[in-house]
């Protein structure tokens, strides 16, 4: 074997060790040299770099959700507020799997088959990975019972959180609307109108009525917390802390006590009823019958409860009073009387005579008035007071359908009111150049006369009807409806009143109106058509009946509810202001299906008029007396 | 007369080694302190073990290299069997074959042979006389080879590596030759192809995360990243003691053993890891200048590698934790937190002592 290394000489020996251990201390220091170079690059060149991930790190900005907006009616009755409520949530990351920890949970408290629905839906949204809601609002017993068997649910707690309430329920919530969770409709409007930081953190966002129309006062601003964090996310302590900006209270114009009054004065009846204060616009009530609990859209619906509303013929979810939309029938004659006056083509004095129809020069067709033997001699006053067709349908031919549609346009038919909700329908008034452009037809003058009874083509929303009686009672300025009253600062309690707005004046003399309010007055008298709703009112009510045809009555045939299904049965109207003399309310009545405006639509009409001019919280309408017997005498109509 | 016991107390410690150990003890408690989160029990415990390790390194200091090198074989040979029982009977604990429980006893063989393998390749060196054939190059590393690839087997790729590196000081202090030494380098670079086939994904994925530690930030990459954050946010001054948000905050990983360096980098910045890593270099320097006056060429020898080892660990966890090398399972002399790795290091201080103390004896 070759010798490898020969170091007999311990010098040499020696001398070897020592070179190599030099060589090695050169590596050492070069090494040490690399690091040291290495730190300076990380700890000196790039120590801002470094410094902004550290702190990124470390500090998560969370955002504080504000508290929105209550709504209160104009006496501050509460519409909708922040109810704290005890809700069961159930975090999949902590506890057992949650299918067995549900049905564990079920044999303390009561889980029904929705709630596992919503919470599996929700779990699915969250990907298992935050607390979901297994059960909101529960009762103090279901608290006290889970506490006791506490300790058997790992990661389910009794979480409290503020949960939006509407105290009303049915009664406003066609007008007050509802909140619900942010769906990816809503999450792709809020980045549109570059709001979505705006809404770091908030769940919840108006979806209908006024919680949707003012949402942005509603909502507040909101706030931030710097949270010092750790690896995990958990918060460590606050670095600083910028508050939100908790939302804007709205007080709306709306009456609580009238909207209960025309919640029960409907009883099972569908329709909508529209109540203006005609000297400002403020709507004191509105209903659409049957509403819904807007409770149930909060957390989201269950899929029984939605199909009940979304499948009940009496259609719940449906606003008539803002997007339904009928023939106004004869509910317009006031107008058409005051065209007839304006334009001067027919004098109140004026007479026709009324053979029971009209029938236009040169044609046979008979335009049928509803009572079949006629009203004889017919001067404006008594066209009013009986509501008689014939008046009309004559009157009509000698207006002619376009200086109807412009003057009937001042009044707001066809277009927009301009009130402060989402989804507002504009209706119709036809005209030859509407008639023209949607049908490319000509007008033919058996559309005037139908016209001249709120019949044929027109159609109104009940807001509008409202809009146009409250007009009318305002001597012709009409105030834009409107359903916020004011606002008030949660923090100040500064209260900023919203400014009634003119948005329209149409000249009525004072001579014109006093004729037509009359007339209308005579309405609610005995003789008139709605008598029986305007029995012993203690104040003048100014109204006009109308009925609206659901199906077409042919020529020789006789409508008859009692052969008619419910649902084609003629729509009842009634449009009132009162007290007459110097109004402070007006509003339009329309139920459907509802048969005679004066029988059903006007009692309607009378009791919330009771309770907002007289303070009365029931019906001040007496019976009406021997009902078959009158209409046997005299088929009640209009 | 108790001066004079304290004298003798002191007489076999190496007066730079044990100051400087002093010092940097003090360092490791402070830094521990901060880095587990101010865990009283936690720093307690590691002060007892300092206890223990500097008795330990006294006993060492008082015996001397002859008596060392007489235990080198016995300790080699035992280590080798517990690691042997270890590949048979050892404890599966996350996925690697490490410890071996009898009875209460939990022990991981593979730590006793950082020591053990320098102490026999030293001996070895040195029971050869003055001679070295390649013969005695081929033994050394078969030597070296067993106990390492029974680590290896574990799989503990950090440990075998740093066994494989004491041995190799010892064969190249030996006289390894220098051509021998090139063809072993270019042929440790010709076969890290095949090396790379052989590694486990785990191990595969530290070496890519090193490339790029970004790429992967929650997974493989996050140690580095996020040590590399603490040391870079900590700047020149540091954060200042406690103040280090990286670690108290949980985004570093392992920060009170293996990750500690950036704890204390975060907290006390360039400057404090300059003291540091000064430190340490008195000590391996002292070690290098105790190695070369050695008095055997067993005590020259295991010097000079302890003192290598030294560098080593301090290198490859420094290294680790600001993203130059690979994670690996290296403590940090003096600062990492556990008795294992304090233990070893004191006596290897122990045997650097000793050999300086047994030294002076001789010229006495």
């Amino acid at each position: 074997m070759r010798k490898r290394v020969s170091l007999r000489n311990p010098q040499l020996e020696r001398w070897d060790f020592q070179l190599r251990i030099k060589i090695l201390l050169s590596l050492i220091v070069v090494l040490f040299l690399v690091l040291l170079v290495r730190l300076i690059w990380l700890q000196v060149i790039s120590y801002s770099y470094y410094h902004t991930l550290a702190e990124a790190n470390r500090i998560s900005i969370v955002p504080v959700v504000p508290n929105r907006g209550n709504i209160f009616d104009r006496n501050g009755i509460t519409l909708a507020d922040n109810t704290p409520t005890y809700t069961l949530e159930i975090n999949p990351r902590e506890s057992a799997p949650v299918d067995q920890v549900i049905d564990e949970l079920s044999r303390i408290i009561t889980i029904t088959a929705s709630d596992k629905k919503l919470f599996q839906k929700l779990n699915e949204e969250s990907h298992g990975l935050a607390p979901v809601a297994i059960r909101s609002r529960l009762t103090e017993e279901e608290i006290a019972k889970f506490s006791v068997h506490r300790y058997a649910f790992k990661g389910v707690n009794i979480e409290s959180r503020l949960i939006r309430n509407y105290p009303l329920s049915e009664a406003t919530s066609h007008v007050v609307g509802y909140i619900s969770r942010i769906n990816q409709n809503d999450l792709d409007r809020l980045d549109d109108e570059d709001k979505l930081d705006a809404y770091r953190g908030t769940n919840h966002i108006g979806k209908l009525g006024i919680e949707a129309h003012y949402e942005s006062l509603l909502h507040g601003l909101t706030g931030s917390e710097q949270v010092e964090t750790d690896s995990s996310g958990h918060g460590v302590r606050t670095l600083s802390y910028s508050p939100p900006v908790p939302g804007t209270d709205l007080i709306l114009t709306i009456d609580a006590k009238l909207q209960l009054a025309a919640e029960k004065a409907f009883g099972d009846h569908r329709g909508a009823l529209v109540a203006i204060d005609p000297n400002t616009g403020e709507i004191l009530a509105f209903v659409s019958q049957p509403g819904f609990d807007p409770n149930l859209f909060v957390d989201g619906i269950d899929q029984e409860h939605w199909n009940e509303l979304n499948n009940s013929p009496n259609r719940p979810l449906n606003d008539r009073a803002l997007r339904g939309q009928y023939p106004p029938g004869s509910t317009i004659k006031p107008l058409m009387a005051l065209l007839a006056l304006n334009s001067g083509v027919r004098s109140a004095q004026a007479t026709i005579s009324d053979p029971g129809y009209y029938a236009l020069p040169g044609s046979t067709h008979h335009y049928r008035d509803w009572r079949t033997q006629g009203h004889g001699s017919v001067d404006m006053h008594l066209s009013i007071v009986q509501s008689c067709d014939t008046y009309y349908y004559s009157l009509a031919n000698l207006l002619g359908i376009d200086q109807m549609h412009d003057f009937f346009t001042e009044f707001g038919f066809g277009k927009k009111s301009g009130i402060d909700l989402d989804g507002e329908l504009s209706g119709l008034y036809p005209s030859t150049a509407w008639k023209r452009k949607r049908y490319h037809q000509d007008w033919y003058t058996g559309e005037t006369i139908i016209s001249g009874i709120g019949q044929g083509y027109t159609l109104v929303t009940p807001l509008q009807l409202a809009n146009a009686i409250a007009t009318f009672a305002n001597h012709g300025v009409m105030m834009r409806p409107h359903l916020l009253k004011s606002t008030k600062n949660p923090q100040t309690n500064v209260v900023t009143e919203i400014k009634p707005e003119v948005i329209n004046r149409i000249p009525i003399s004072d001579e014109h109106y006093n004729i037509i309010r009359d007339a209308m007055v005579d309405v609610t008298k005995p003789g008139g058509t709605a008598a029986v709703a305007g029995a012993h009112a203690s104040y003048l009510i100014a109204g006009k009946t109308g009925t609206a045809q659901v199906i077409g009555v042919k020529q020789g045939q006789k409508y008859n509810a009692g052969q008619t299904s419910e649902f084609h049965r003629d729509h009842a109207l009634f449009v009132a202001f009162a007290p007459a003399d110097k109004p402070t309310i007006a509003l339009a009545v329309l139920v459907e299906n509802g048969g005679h405006g004066g029988s059903t639509a006007a009692p309607i009409a009378r009791q919330v008029m009771d309770n907002y001019l007289l303070g009365l919280p029931t019906s001040a309408v007496p019976e009406p007396p021997s009902t078959s017997h009158s209409q046997s005498e005299e088929p009640e109509h209009d | 007369m108790i001066k004079k016991l304290i004298d003798r107390f002191l007489k076999p410690l190496d007066k730079i080694l044990f100051n400087t150990s002093l010092i940097l003890m003090i360092i490791g408690l402070v830094v521990l302190y901060s880095a587990s989160g101010m865990d009283m029990i936690k720093t307690v415990g590691q002060a007892k073990n300092y206890l223990i390790a500097f008795i330990l390194m006294w006993v060492l200091a008082s015996v001397s290299p002859n008596k060392i090198q007489k235990l080198a074989f016995p300790i080699y040979f035992f280590s080798l069997a517990l690691l042997i029982a270890v590949a048979l009977f050892g404890e599966v604990s996350h996925g690697a074959r490490r410890w071996l429980h009898i009875g209460s006893l939990h022990l991981q063989p593979s730590e006793f042979m950082k020591i053990a393998v320098p102490l026999t390749l030293a001996s070895y060196f040195d029971q050869r006389g003055k001679d070295r054939y390649w013969f005695d190059f081929m033994v050394a590393t078969l030597l070296l080879l067993v106990p390492v690839a029974l680590v290896i087997k574990q799989p503990d790729l950090g440990t075998a590596l740093l066994i494989a590196s004491s041995g190799f000081y010892v064969i190249l202090l030996a006289g390894l030759s220098w051509r021998v030494l090139l063809v072993l380098f270019f042929g440790a670079l010709a076969s890290m192809p095949l090396v790379w086939h052989i590694l486990h994904d785990y191990q595969k994925q530290r070496i890519l995360t090193l490339l790029d530690p970004a790429k992967d930030p929650l997974g493989t990459g996050y140690h580095t990243l996020q040590s590399m954050i603490a040391l870079g946010s900590g700047g020149i001054l540091g954060k200042g003691w406690l103040h280090g948000t990286q670690s108290h905050l949980d985004f570093l990983p392992e920060h009170s053993t293996d990750f500690i360096f950036a704890v204390f980098g975060e907290e006390f910045g360039l400057i404090g890891e300059l003291v540091f890593l000064s430190l340490m270099l008195i000590m391996i320097v002292r070690g290098f200048f105790i190695a070369t006056e050695g008095s055997s060429p067993f005590s020259r020898l295991i010097a000079g590698t302890l003192s290598m080892t030294l560098f080593t660990y301090t290198f490859v966890n420094m290294g680790m934790v600001s993203g130059i090398l690979p994670v690996v399972g290296v403590p940090l002399p003096f600062l990492s937190y556990g008795g294992t790795s304090l233990v070893t290091l004191f006596i290897s201080i122990g045997i650097l002592m000793s050999v300086n103390y047994h030294r002076q004896l001789v010229k006495q």
